[in-house]
């Protein structure tokens, strides 16, 4: 986070929007005094705070409504809206039924029904997320953060939510409203900010820019000259390698459908939450889709396991590496051979020969930096722990490999590394799925870009048509074609 | 200035490492000075023939710790295979031995499931079945003591008294073999990566194809069979099988010997040998106390402190 002004008038619902990464919940968490600042300042209602802790920041009047609610579920809607300042009667004792109508009372307020004595658990998402929020005001909040918070609930209970936040406004109270659906943020916020790699790309009323224009701010555009790796695009006789119909699972994916050929390197773009890495996902069979067909080499397949996925020659290169990728204590020989040791091993037993000669081999050859092949993977660089990913997929020689997002928090030189490494793998016949953020790396390294939002396909790109320009506009709606 | 900082760093790893070893070497010299007779032959058979048990259920608990999880059942299921193995032993010790393995497997097939398919916390599962298993021990023999006679017994009981060259107790073999099989499975095999693998990160281990559900499945039956040997070796050593008794606590001593032999609580990094120095560095502590005549209560306190600090000694920083 670098030098970052951000301003919030009183009863105004103020969008911040970001890609992964840019700096919002550090903004946040920086507010509301979870992370410390190193610099700046921080005023509210005219004067400087400086809280260290939740309770100080929810003291001042700032409290946040998480994406996982820190409610307690078991406990009745009234008793997790006085949680830790529960009323008490002159002999100490709580008094129940003096919660429970003042909990109706600001339930009531809000424009919501609910019996108040029955357990939190009882209710959806929705009506939790309301008590959270009449908890917020509860405390004379004269700020609520809300992080993401429609991403868990259906259009319905979306509106149920706007209404709400009119409501506050209407008493004059602030709302932040972090969110990644471009409508939503046109439908109810005046103002919006956008972040970019920890910078502030902009600060406007939401009058005053159209989706496009949003799009491109938060994406930002790389001002040299793009050269695209590949020239037209060759692929329209080649073989297609899997295809996916009409995907549908839950509110994520609505009906999508791709195709990808034989050596093609094909881009998902779409902003976060556009379903890309759900598709993924499915594909490789982490997930399940709730109906659609997935075609392998032209014959119907169902992958209920990532493990069927690898038999069939796939490989998934996910987009938290930390998290879902490496095996932090394992050496990087173990890491990188974890998926081939079947094909490495006999009755069982691993040749430790093989083993350690194909990763002599990879480590030559994707130019992986470190001290010998028993280093802990979790003590390298993002860079060095992407390619020893990159060749975990590599050495089982796969059809089709998934890489999202391949070069997030990586540095510049192994960027370069791991989209010349793309480029090799597809000339050598071995399909790419890519996802990324990054618009100019789609427009630099794809042979066909599939655009998304919400789930559906909004278009499709191919060869030199592939352009930022185009693309965003794609993302940004209206066109959805083919 | 970063150069002493790094091998500060080394240093620490390098303690961290040879933290058992070291504890090993000072239980040793301490007894060397305090015990009588302790460098006698005698003392040394004595704790090849203790320490078996902890060394087998250490075994299997090495592995399920590896993976994230715990086995409390490990005393009941000691207790189990005694009992069946004693009940069985008319039809001949091979059979008797089978039966009383294969009840244990079951046993740990059903933590196993429990466990690796249907998500259940392991430290739930094990605790209904060291209650349920232990029950299930005490009613075969109507919570009475069974004391092996007849048919088959005294073979039986070679199990636990037999000496090779008219010395070295039979239990050595058991331990060799036992720590060799799991260092096998454990470092060569396909399973041992997936067991640490699962153990370590289970999301990434999932979507590198492992299958965590027959991993786990692999590892409690493997723990539940480790501890059905030594309730065997136990009952055989003793000539009477007690389903109120017979391995009572023995789960903890285990864990003990895997949190001091370096094995990580969270999972991921199994210590074998970490394990072996453990559990004899246990049975040194009750020696001690034993051969110099304090109160075996003591043993207990010495036992703990040593727990602490040694698991202290390994404690990963930022981990």
């Amino acid at each position: 986070m670098k030098g970052v002004d951000f301003s919030v008038r009183e009863g105004e619902v103020h969008a911040l929007m970001g890609e992964n990464g840019a700096g919002k919940s550090t903004l946040i968490k920086v507010l509301t005094g979870i992370y410390p600042k190193s610099g700046g300042q921080i005023f509210f209602d005219g004067k400087e705070i400086n809280p260290r802790t939740v309770q100080e920041a929810q003291e001042v009047g700032i409290s946040t409504i998480y994406q996982e609610l820190n409610l307690v579920p078991f406990q009745t809607v009234y008793e997790n809206m006085f949680l830790g300042r529960e009323i008490r009667n002159r002999f100490g004792a709580l008094d129940r039924k003096k919660m429970i109508l003042e909990c109706e009372a600001i339930l009531k307020d809000l424009g919501i029904q609910a019996d108040v004595t029955r357990p939190l658990s009882a209710y959806g998402t929705a009506v939790q997320q309301m008590v959270a929020i009449g908890r917020a005001i509860s405390v004379n909040a004269k700020l609520v953060i809300m992080d993401e918070p429609t991403s868990s609930l259906d259009t319905k209970e979306v509106q149920v939510l706007f209404r709400v936040i009119r409501r506050l406004k209407e008493k004059n109270i602030a709302v932040i409203f972090i969110s990644h659906r471009l409508d939503e943020i046109f439908e109810i916020c005046e103002q919006v900010t956008i972040l970019r790699d920890g910078e502030l790309a902009g600060q406007v009323s939401v009058d005053e820019i159209d989706q496009l224009q949003l799009i491109a701010c938060m994406i930002g555009k790389e001002a040299r000259q793009l050269e695209r790796k590949k020239e037209g695009y060759h692929l329209q006789d080649a073989s297609v390698l899997t295809q996916m119909k009409d995907i549908q699972q839950g509110t994520r994916l609505n009906g999508i459908g791709i195709e990808i050929k034989k050596g093609e390197v094909l881009g998902l773009a779409g902003l976060l939450g556009s379903g890309r890495t759900e598709l993924a996902k499915v594909l490789f069979g982490a997930t399940q889709p709730d109906s659609g067909e997935i075609f392998w080499m032209g014959q119907k397949k169902k992958f209920s396991t990532p493990a069927d996925a690898i038999k069939a020659e796939m490989g998934f290169c996910t987009e938290d590496r930390k998290v879902e990728g490496i095996i932090p204590h394992l050496s990087v020989r173990e890491n990188m051979t974890i998926a081939l040791l079947p094909r490495i091993s006999k009755c069982g037993v691993i040749s430790k020969k093989k083993q350690v000669e194909v990763v002599d081999r990879y480590i030559k050859s994707l130019g992986i930096k470190t001290p010998n092949q028993n280093q802990p993977i979790r003590t390298l660089s993002g860079g060095n722990q992407q390619k020893v990913l990159l060749a975990r997929w590599m050495c089982m020689n796969p059809k089709l490999i998934i890489m999202d997002e391949p070069t997030r928090g990586i540095d510049v030189g192994a960027k370069a590394e791991i989209e010349d490494l793309i480029q090799e793998l597809s000339s050598n016949g071995i399909s790419i799925l890519m996802i990324s953020s990054e618009i100019a790396e789609l427009e630099r390294n794809c042979d066909r870009v599939v655009v998304m939002r919400e789930g559906k396909k909004m278009g499709e790109l191919s060869g030199d048509d592939i352009r930022q320009d185009t693309v965003m506009k794609m993302i940004a709606g209206g066109e959805a074609h083919e | 200035m970063s150069k002493s900082v790094h091998s500060k760093a080394d240093m620490e790893a390098l303690v961290r490492k040879y933290s058992a070893f070291a504890l090993l070497i000072l239980m040793l010299l301490v007894n060397v000075v305090v015990t009588p007779n302790f460098f006698s032959t005698g003392t040394l058979w004595n704790i090849i023939r203790q320490t078996c048990t902890i060394i087998l259920t250490g075994m299997g608990m090495t592995m399920v710790i590896s993976t994230g999880g715990i086995d409390i059942s490990v005393g009941a299921v000691m207790a189990l295979s005694g009992i069946v193995a004693a009940k069985m032993l008319p039809f001949g010790v091979l059979p008797a031995v089978l039966v009383a393995l294969i009840a244990c497997a079951v046993s740990g097939a059903i933590a196993g499931f429990m466990i690796g398919t249907l998500k259940v916390q392991p430290m739930v599962v094990t605790l209904a079945l060291m209650i349920g298993v232990r029950g299930v021990a005490q009613v075969m023999n109507d919570a009475k003591i069974f004391n092996i006679t007849g048919t088959n017994a005294e073979a039986f009981k070679k199990l636990g008294t037999a000496k090779i060259f008219g010395a070295v107790p039979v239990q050595i073999i058991v331990i060799v073999v036992a720590v060799a099989v799991t260092w096998f499975i454990l470092e060569k095999m396909i399973l041992g990566r997936h067991i640490q693998a699962v153990g370590d990160n289970p999301k990434s281990s999932a979507l590198a194809g492992i299958s965590s559900a027959k991993t786990l499945m692999f590892v409690y039956v493997f723990c539940a069979v480790m501890a059905g040997l030594a309730g065997i070796f136990e009952t055989a050593k003793i000539g009477a099988a007690d389903g109120n008794s017979l391995g009572l606590l023995a789960e903890l001593d285990a864990i003990a010997a895997v949190a001091v032999g370096g094995t990580s609580m969270s999972g991921g990094r199994a210590k074998v040998w970490g394990t072996v120095i453990g559990a004899v560095i246990m049975q040194l502590i009750t020696v001690m106390v034993n051969m110099n005549n304090i109160t075996y209560e003591y043993a207990q306190v010495f036992k703990a402190i040593i727990i602490i600090l040694a698991v202290y000694i390994q404690r990963e920083k930022n981990a």
